[in-house]
């Protein structure tokens, strides 16, 4: 089903594409060979495929790590399929940290789950790949996949309870974990354990080491989820929301702690999260989701100083900051259309101010727009039609 | 400076006369543990202090915010102030007690949970007015039409159930609901936290416009001092069920003075400032059962000393308005930011 998927709906990448982009990340030198090629439209074989490999500046002379390509989830219900993801592309290189942003749903914790192969029954991938590495993953049998979680990808999720057995020590936890995933001995797995609990600093791990989550703090709570996630240093880190229930002096150790991790082990991040300051300290690029689509991505700074996407203009203008503010916040009337009433065309035209008739009719496509992309009629060049 | 939020001097002379409410050495302790015989036998064992000994005023028309981390004891206030819950210690006055047209209204963060999923919202809105007999049977009706207006909503929702609003209209009822009682003075508790962003711009904007029209006296409680400093013309920093600064809100947010406050507005992400290292935060926040001698934050303060870990701190007035409970700061052990009209922080 998924192979169908690229020439299917929504996504008109040639056949080529796929194909491609398994080159692309498999040949790490031929594609890095120009940063620019990532951003620029139409390299030979598949527009679509090149597009979504684009990385941020500072991490495009590598290959990406983990490339999306047209992923669509889908989740069926009596009343018809609902469409929760559409054609999101997107690629991430090594020691890179990608935010996707957006208001509840979005679809940016779902992207997140998909990558994991963790979305809840009904929902499914109706379309789209998802490579990690070299290998495409979002068509393992569970069994596999459950070793490439854990092992390759670790999870930080919002809640560090959720994520904790609440009977088992925390010591125990860490080395179940490392000794599901890598074969070492009782004593080398402490040892790591301890190491790990020193990394994401908490004071005087050999004492802690014997207690039980409910004894820790939200904070250390979450140091030890992330400390979880990076048991058998996986090279991906999908982190939903992970400092949404900490308090703001703790997320900003929280988020010191990641960024640290990204940077000093070169392991990439999909950072979910709806705080737009979270996107501006701590990750390189960022996606703006807006009804289930990407509608802006581009470096952090550039998106936060300069949005193009009138959804994105107007989420930067809504936020109070800590300035002198006389006027009124800026205001996007309405609100997120549901999954079972997406308006035609852009998902977003009933609240735009600068909807034309096309945005009526027709949904644009992401596309280049100097090193960002955006899915806009108006805001974006002139496009070719989808479909 | 002409904004009209910031248009009350630090510290008018009439202030007193012209507060709406005046807290005075609230506290509110909630016992632990205590088995029924040693309440029947009268004995006080340990309590948790979630609020102690806090004293404010808010003048009337205007909005002072409570901002702290969870578990500091701001929504506790609340509902202290609000009267859903009675003070350990301490009075609460407002100067219109007296009058008929005293009246408190509350707006709570989680508008799913605060309307009554059975009620048409047009019931909902009109219960206050029925409750308090505030108008004539037949006068109700166009009031609850006139209030769904206000709030940006249409008449015709009126007859519409909670369910078939989305978060940000709910919580647009919530505050027609809490306007129907023709309130003087309204308390809200992290009135836009369950919001997404451009949401809780609607809301903030509407709550700012409403209260320049209605001339409401505001207790704002948040978490977030973005939303607090948007919202605010006093606000109070609560650390661990104690004020430790209070200041008029360009005061506070150009010239924090306690080590907690600027903690706080060290920690918070910004959109201006990528990727910045930031100065270790130590420590956690202690626990209320067995809280720390002395001054509460000193465990996690860079600038404590001996007298920190002994003596309480207690609020006192700088030059500027503001009132910082810190030794450091009083001991001038530390730079103050001192705050001038003209916008300029002098140390």
């Amino acid at each position: 089903m998924s192979a169908a998927g690229p020439s299917q709906g929504a996504n008109p990448a040639p056949p080529g594409g796929s194909a491609a982009a398994q080159a692309a990340s498999v040949g790490a030198h031929q594609f890095a060979a120009g940063p620019s090629q990532g951003a620029n439209p139409a390299p030979p074989g598949g527009s679509a495929a090149a597009q979504a490999a684009g990385v941020g500046a500072q991490h495009a002379s590598e290959a990406p790590l983990l490339r999306v390509d047209g992923l669509r989830v889908e989740i069926p219900t009596r009343r018809g399929v609902l469409l929760a993801l559409d054609d999101i592309s997107f690629a991430i290189a090594p020691g890179e940290i990608l935010g996707f942003v957006g208001e509840s749903g979005a679809g940016k914790s779902l992207t997140g789950m998909a990558v994991l192969g963790l979305l809840d029954p009904p929902g499914r991938i109706a379309a789209g790949e998802v490579w990690l590495g070299g290998r495409r993953i979002d068509q393992l049998a569970p069994r596999e996949m459950r070793r490439v979680r854990g092992k390759e990808i670790g999870a930080v999720f919002q809640d560090p309870l959720m994520s904790l057995n609440p009977l088992l020590q925390i010591g125990e936890q860490l080395i179940e974990t490392i000794q599901t995933h890598l074969a070492v001995d009782q004593r080398e797995a402490t040892e790591r354990a301890l190491g790990l609990m020193r990394a994401v600093g908490i004071p005087a791990p050999e004492a802690r080491f014997t207690a039980y989550p409910h004894q820790f703090s939200g904070g250390m709570r979450q140091r030890i989820v992330i400390a979880l996630a990076l048991c058998a240093e996986p090279r991906l880190v999908v982190a939903d929301e992970p400092t949404t229930a900490l308090d703001v002096s703790i997320q900003a150790q929280v988020l010191q702690l990641l960024r640290q991790l990204c940077r000093e082990q070169r392991t990439a991040m999909l950072l979910v999260t709806h705080d737009m300051g979270v996107i501006a300290e701590t990750a390189d690029r960022v996606a703006v989701m807006y009804a289930g689509r990407i509608v802006e991505i581009g470096a952090v700074e550039d998106v936060i100083q300069a949005p193009v996407h009138p959804y994105t203009r107007g989420l930067m203008g809504a936020i109070p900051t800590l300035d002198e503010t006389v006027g009124p916040l800026a205001q996007i009337d309405g609100a997120m259309p549901r999954l079972n009433a997406r308006p035609e065309g852009c998902a977003f035209h009933p609240r735009c101010p600068d909807a034309i008739a096309r945005c009526r009719e027709q949904g644009p496509r992401l596309v280049a727009q100097g090193p960002r992309q955006v899915a806009c009629w108006v805001a974006g060049p002139p496009q070719e039609v989808a479909q | 400076m002409s904004a009209p939020r910031n248009a009350a001097a630090p510290v008018a002379p009439n202030a007193a006369s012209a507060a709406s409410l005046t807290v005075n050495a609230v506290a509110r302790h909630f016992p632990v543990g205590r088995g029924f015989l040693r309440g029947a036998l009268g004995r006080t064992g340990p309590s948790i202090k979630a609020v102690d000994d806090v004293s404010f005023r808010i003048r009337r028309g205007e909005t002072f915010s409570l901002v702290g981390e969870s578990g500091c004891g701001k929504s506790t206030l609340a509902r202290v102030i609000a009267g859903l819950d009675a003070p350990t210690a301490g009075t609460i006055h407002f100067a219109d007690a007296a009058s008929a047209e005293h009246r408190i209204q509350m707006i709570f963060q989680d508008p799913y949970a605060s309307l009554n999923p059975r009620y048409r919202i047009g019931s909902a809105i009109a219960e206050p007015i029925r409750f308090l007999k505030l108008l004539p049977r037949e006068a109700v009706l166009p009031r609850v039409h006139e209030l769904l207006r206000h709030v940006g909503l249409a008449p015709a929702d009126a007859a519409k159930f909670p369910h078939e609003f989305s978060g940000g209209q709910r919580q647009r009822v919530s505050i027609a609901r809490a306007l129907a009682g023709n309130p003087t003075f309204l308390v809200c508790d992290e009135p836009t936290s369950s919001l997404d962003v451009s949401v809780q711009a609607q809301i903030l904007n509407l709550l700012r416009n409403l209260q320049r029209e209605l001339g409401l006296t505001c207790l704002f409680i948040s978490h977030n001092l973005s939303v607090i400093n948007y919202v605010s013309h006093d606000v109070g920093v609560m650390y661990f069920g104690r004020l430790v600064e209070v200041a008029p809100t360009r005061v506070l947010f150009e010239a924090p003075k306690h080590p907690y406050t600027q903690l706080l507005l060290a920690a918070l992400p910004r959109l201006d400032t990528r990727g910045r290292d930031r100065p270790p935060i130590m420590g956690e926040i202690p626990s209320p059962l067995d809280p720390p001698r002395g001054c509460a934050f000193h465990p996690r303060c860079p600038h404590a000393n001996a007298r920190c870990g002994e003596e309480r701190p207690e609020l006192a007035v700088e030059a500027d308005g503001s009132q910082v409970a810190c030794h450091a700061v009083s001991e001038r052990r530390i730079p103050v930011p001192i705050h001038r009209s003209d916008g300029v922080a002098h140390g």
